[in-house]
């Protein structure tokens, strides 16, 4: 049968706050399926004008699909987010890039014509699953010397692509982290963080962390406004000695969940739903795991390669900041300033935190934000970097272009 | 006036107390948002999971109170915008915790625990801020009370119990309850809570009923019920959502609710336990909306009924049906029992086929009905499919349960092809020993080794219905109550030779059943039916000897009793209630009689004493030309002592021949099996209040405290 591909649109996206992982975080009492049912529920909420019979989709990424990120947590979030129960769903894992899949993967078949409307997002909470938790590497890796054993270590993978670029030294990983902390904190004085966060109701029975009973989380617990370059000087480099990755250099460890709309844009037009950005291309690289780091530059030559663009036709850019590091090798490889302003306006995973496989939807949350605010930009990108050597790029459009001639 | 300071009232109350699972009232401060500003939010929390809910003793009210005094001085001084309650996971809060009530022995210490639950509560609604009650989940009592006294308040649409049980078990809602809630819904929805609902085996509301009635002021679902509730607070205290509530008639309508709540009360206590008409008289007064005159009657209202044996009968009653039915006294090791894959049923007759429903719906296993033709068989077990379809139409279950249960009954003629591999085969056949006798040989001939055989006879003996068996070790008594489906108890008979693995069996498929299984001996008529039926003979007697029906069932009203005797009789059905007593008679002659006017009535087919052209009861002229009475009439008093103190006897003579353990299972038994009120304690409790046990036995059946206010 003839078939014609489909615009594919990104609707709306939210997310919860981040927390710290870990005992003293917010979300330490707080289930992981929990946070991303609250996150569809409020996606939900916000566009009454889709019908949730009419979703044909719930993609769900988790890095660690154990416990309460187990069990197909697709189809479990979509019935106790209250979805009908004749939407399916499923779990994706691609690592860090398991939200940016869900929505790729979902929008391929909508291009195709399987599906006319999905949720797609990611949950990760590293708190009650840490990272690594129940992996069993093949012994092969390692006897055959298939890749490094820094591979398993995201910290030591960032330490090795200092060493790949020398002149990446720890001072500019510093003043790109500090940045990117004031970023976040004038995007939050701003209000333009706070519009896409759903509330959370967090229990707390352990005094000793603070306040006990139930409390509310509206903002992202990581975030550290007023870093400055001293502070940072003296962090510990756990991943080496002498090294130059550290705490405040990179994104910690985090819980948190994200979740958005992906749909055809006919069906979007027709069913009143907003079009916050038009899917043009998508791409995944793989690289040497032990630099992975490096992944965002091949899978970003890729997609810039099948939507016919090059890097100049890019006017906003949203890079996961897993590592100051592979922010800087990206941008040294396009040539693009450290402080340029198409780069992370909002600030980026330094500050706000980086649960694996939700961050995807939020890069896409922000940038749909930019390009509401920014109708002279016709395209920008979300890439990020990706465990055990790969990258992931896409390129979106911003249907608010208003042609370049303001 | 005292001077006395809540907290101190609430820690001398404590010291009475000392067990108490303490709630505590953590504060935690958050930001609202859209830049709501600074909120206060108390977690009700016991640190237990939701088995154990949260309850409010003195410790308790103490530690809210506490948490009051916090965030008054930060109202006051402006850091905070408002302040919210709300519970812990599935539970808010299920009210006073009744084991501390049940320690009270003076009226002053009663008192102190009205006093102070108000005290602390209303501090609520005297904040400088809006105050707000989220109830997140179960909620009951003071828990429902304490959300009352907040400015708003929010509920889960998940939300599964929510209640005043108060009346249910002899208080009155008195941490606010009968004032607030009128003055917030109205007096008729508030006597639907109040009275209706207790006195209506404590019906539960679930959230979109409490939303409907007006109590809650928003409903959101239970996925994120707290964040919804929390973000609708900063819509309400910016100014963007406002709440409206009807206006409350204050006219007529109060006052035909009040008598409505009478009406319903008569209709089930006739009068004869005092919690619902103080509710309603507190209620009725509430009506001028003075909230503080509406306290101080509930802290008076409390203190008599918790000083009131009515009250510790009822909470007596309430840890019988709530605890003790649970752990049946003298059950064997239920590691004893065996499995049960199949059941048997002998007989299809209407009571068979009942039997069948009820294993079917609760074990989800094969069922087999056996009769002497097909067309018996074919009855019963069409009755129980179209029973099926009833569920199926009423939508209590769907279309593949129905289709299971249908498949799992079926009838046979021929007993082997039957129960050749049942492991529980139940008898309801005609209640004469030899037709049981021989039924059991052909069972035992044809079942396996392990089957254990039950019996539902009502007054045959046991041991005799095993004693011509291979097997008699197997055999047990399985005694339902009629309606089968509603009454829960389930009289298990130990029979001389039954062995701890065939009762563990029998324990154990009562369980399934959800009954409440009740231990008793191979003795005449078992528990519920022995006393029933000296009770009702000492009335049938009077009657006999010349004093009116009428005068004879007055006699019995300040009971409470669910029904009169007369119309219980026709419940029975006479001819049934005649054979028992003729039972009964044979083994008891001395105190159980058969009497001539009530075998004159079976006779001429009559159905009961009443007919109800009018609507109401009344001696029907038929049975009345059938009675031929003496012409000694006693006063209703007199009727009333003669039948009390019968029963006290039969009680007695009960527990020593050891037809049960204790006291407390043949309370158990009446209340389960003949619906006696919680207002009685069964009965037993009554008995020793009004001074009868002692009358007629010399000593109470309970010791002091464990149905009344302690020593």
């Amino acid at each position: 049968m003839p078939r014609t591909a489909r615009d594919v649109v990104f609707v709306d996206g939210v997310r919860t706050p981040f927390g710290k992982a870990g005992p003293k975080g917010i979300y330490h009492e707080t289930r992981a399926d929990d946070l991303v049912v609250k996150a569809i529920r409020e996606l939900l909420r916000r566009n009454p004008d889709l019908d949730p019979a009419k979703i044909d989709e719930v993609a769900i990424a988790a890095t660690t699909q154990i416990g309460d990120q187990g069990l197909t947590i697709g189809r479990t979030a979509g019935i106790l987010a209250g979805l009908p129960q004749s939407v399916p769903g499923y779990s994706i894992d691609r690592m860090c890039a398991g939200a940016l899949t869900a929505v790729t993967t979902t929008a391929g078949s909508i291009a195709f014509g399987a599906y006319d409307a999905v949720i797609a997002g990611g949950v990760e909470h590293m708190g009650r699953h840490p990272m690594g938790e129940g992996v069993d590497p093949n012994p092969r890796f390692v006897s055959e010397k298939l890749v490094d054993e820094s591979a398993l270590f995201m910290g030591m993978t960032a330490e090795n692509l200092h060493d790949r670029y020398p002149h990446i030294t720890k001072q500019r990983a510093d003043e790109y982290a500090v940045r990117s902390q004031e970023k976040a904190a004038k995007a939050y004085a701003n209000g333009k963080i706070q519009q896409d966060l759903v509330p959370i109701s967090v229990r707390n029975t352990n005094a000793e962390v603070g306040e006990t009973g139930w409390g509310l989380v509206t903002a992202d617990e990581p975030m550290r406004p007023g870093t400055t370059l001293e502070n940072l000087a003296g962090l510990k480099t756990p991943f080496r000695t002498h090294g130059r990755v550290t705490a405040g250099n990179a994104a910690g460890l985090n819980d948190g969940a994200t979740a958005s709309i992906i749909a055809s844009e006919d069906f979007a037009r027709e069913n009143g739903l907003p079009v916050k950005m038009r899917l043009v291309s998508y791409a995944f690289a793989g690289v040497e795991p032990e630099v992975m780091g490096y992944g965002p530059i091949p899978a970003t030559e890729k997609a810039l390669a099948k939507a016919g663009l090059g890097i100049g036709d890019i006017g906003l850019f949203e890079v996961n900041e897993a590592f100051a590091v592979q922010v800087l090798a990206f941008l040294d490889h396009y040539g693009i300033a450290d402080d340029d302003a198409r780069v992370n306006q909002y600030g980026g995973a330094i500050a706000f935190g980086h649960p694996l496989a939700s961050s995807g939807v939020r890069l896409m949350t922000q940038l749909a934000r930019q390009f509401e605010e920014q109708p002279q930009v016709r395209y920008g990108l979300t890439t990020m970097c990706v465990g055990f050597g790969m990258g992931a790029t896409v390129i979106w459009e911003n249907p608010h272009f208003d042609g370049g001639n303001k | 006036m005292s001077t006395t300071t809540t907290a101190e009232l609430l820690k001398g109350a404590a010291e009475l107390f000392p067990d108490e699972v303490v709630t505590q009232a953590h504060v935690r401060h958050l930001d609202l948002p859209y830049g709501a500003g600074k909120f206060a939010l108390i977690t009700l929390d016991n640190g237990f999971d939701h088995t154990k809910p949260t309850t409010f003793g003195p410790g308790s009210l103490a530690n809210l109170n506490t948490a009051l005094d916090q965030v008054e001085k930060e109202a006051a001084d402006g850091d905070i915008v408002g302040v919210g309650i709300t519970g812990k996971p599935f539970i808010f809060a299920v009210g006073a915790d009744l084991k501390g009530v049940e320690l009270l022995k003076r009226h002053e210490d009663a008192l102190a625990i009205g006093k102070g639950g108000h005290e602390v509560f209303k501090r609520l609604s005297g904040l400088a801020v809006p105050t707000f009650a989220y109830y997140n989940g179960a909620a009951m009592g003071g828990g429902v009370e304490v959300g009352l006294h907040c400015s708003y308040r929010t509920v889960s649409k998940a939300l599964p119990a929510f209640s005043l049980p108060e009346v249910f078990l002899g208080l009155v809602p008195g941490w606010g309850g009968c004032a607030l809630l009128p003055n917030l819904i109205g007096a008729d929805k508030a006597v639907s809570v109040i009275i209706e609902n207790s006195l209506n085996q404590n019906k539960q509301l679930k959230g979109q009923q409490v939303f409907d009635l007006g109590i809650a002021d928003a409903l959101f679902e239970g996925a994120d019920f707290l964040e919804q509730s929390l973000i609708w607070t900063a819509n309400v205290l910016k100014g963007d959502v406002t709440v409206e509530r009807p206006e409350i008639d204050r006219g007529e309508s109060w006052d035909q609710a009040v008598a409505k709540g009478r009406f319903i009360a008569d209709g089930k206590v006739h009068g004869a336990a005092p919690a619902a008409y103080r509710a309603l008289d507190i209620i009725a007064a509430a009506k001028s909306g003075d909230l503080q005159a509406g306290f101080d009657a509930e802290d008076q209202a409390l203190a008599d009924l918790i000083m009131g044996g009515e009250l510790r009968a009822g909470i007596y009653a309430f840890n019988l049906v709530q605890k003790r039915a649970k752990r049946p006294a003298g059950a064997p090791d239920k590691n004893l029992a065996r499995p049960v894959t199949k059941v048997g049923v002998v007989g299809a007759g209407l009571m068979a086929s009942q039997l069948a429903l009820l294993f079917l719906r609760r074990l989800e296993v094969p069922v087999v009905l056996t009769d002497i033709d097909q067309e018996r068989v074919d009855k019963g077990v069409g009755y129980v499919q179209a029973e099926i379809d009833k569920l199926l139409g009423k939508g209590r279950i769907n279309q593949d349960k129905a289709n299971r249960l249908k498949a799992l009954v079926s009838g046979v003629l021929d007993k082997a092809e039957g129960f050749s591999d049942a492991d529980f085969i139940i008898e309801a056949v005609f209640e004469e020993i030899g037709v049981k006798q021989q039924v059991f040989a052909e069972v035992e001939a044809v079942a396996p080794a392990h089957a254990i055989l039950a019996t539902n006879t009502s007054s045959l003996s046991v041991s005799e219905m095993a004693s011509k068996l291979k097997h008699p070790e197997r055999v047990v008594g399985f005694h339902f109550f009629n309606p089968v489906a509603i009454l829960p108890l389930l009289e298990i008979v130990r029979g001389e030779k039954t062995d701890d693995a065939s009762l563990a069996t029998a324990f154990g498929v009562a369980k399934k059943l959800k009954k409440t299984a009740v231990l008793v001996k191979d003795a005449p008529a078992f528990v519920v039916n022995r006393i029933l039926t000296r009770f009702m003979g000492e009335i049938q007697n009077v009657i006999d000897e010349g004093t009116p029906v009428e005068t004879a069932e007055k006699a019995i009203e300040p009971l409470g009793l669910p029904m009169s005797p007369l119309v219980l009789l026709e419940l029975v059905g006479p001819a049934i209630g005649l054979h028992v007593s003729e039972t009964l008679n044979r083994a008891f002659p001395e105190r159980f009689t058969v009497s001539p006017n009530l075998a004159a009535v079976v006779k001429a087919g009559k159905r009961g004493f009443y007919v109800y052209d009018s609507g109401k009861p009344e001696l029907d002229p038929e049975v009345a030309a059938l009675l031929k009475q003496g012409d000694v009439v006693l006063t209703e008093e007199q009727v009333r002592d003669r039948v009390l103190d019968a029963v006290a006897q039969e009680i007695g003579l009960m527990l020593d021949e050891g037809v049960v353990a204790e006291a407390q299972d043949i309370d158990l038994c009446l209340i389960t099996g003949a619906g006696w009120p919680f207002h009685l304690g069964g009965i037993t409790p009554y008995l020793d209040r009004e001074g009868v046990s002692e009358r007629v036995t010399g000593k109470k059946f309970l010791a002091p405290g464990v149905a009344s206010v302690p020593a």
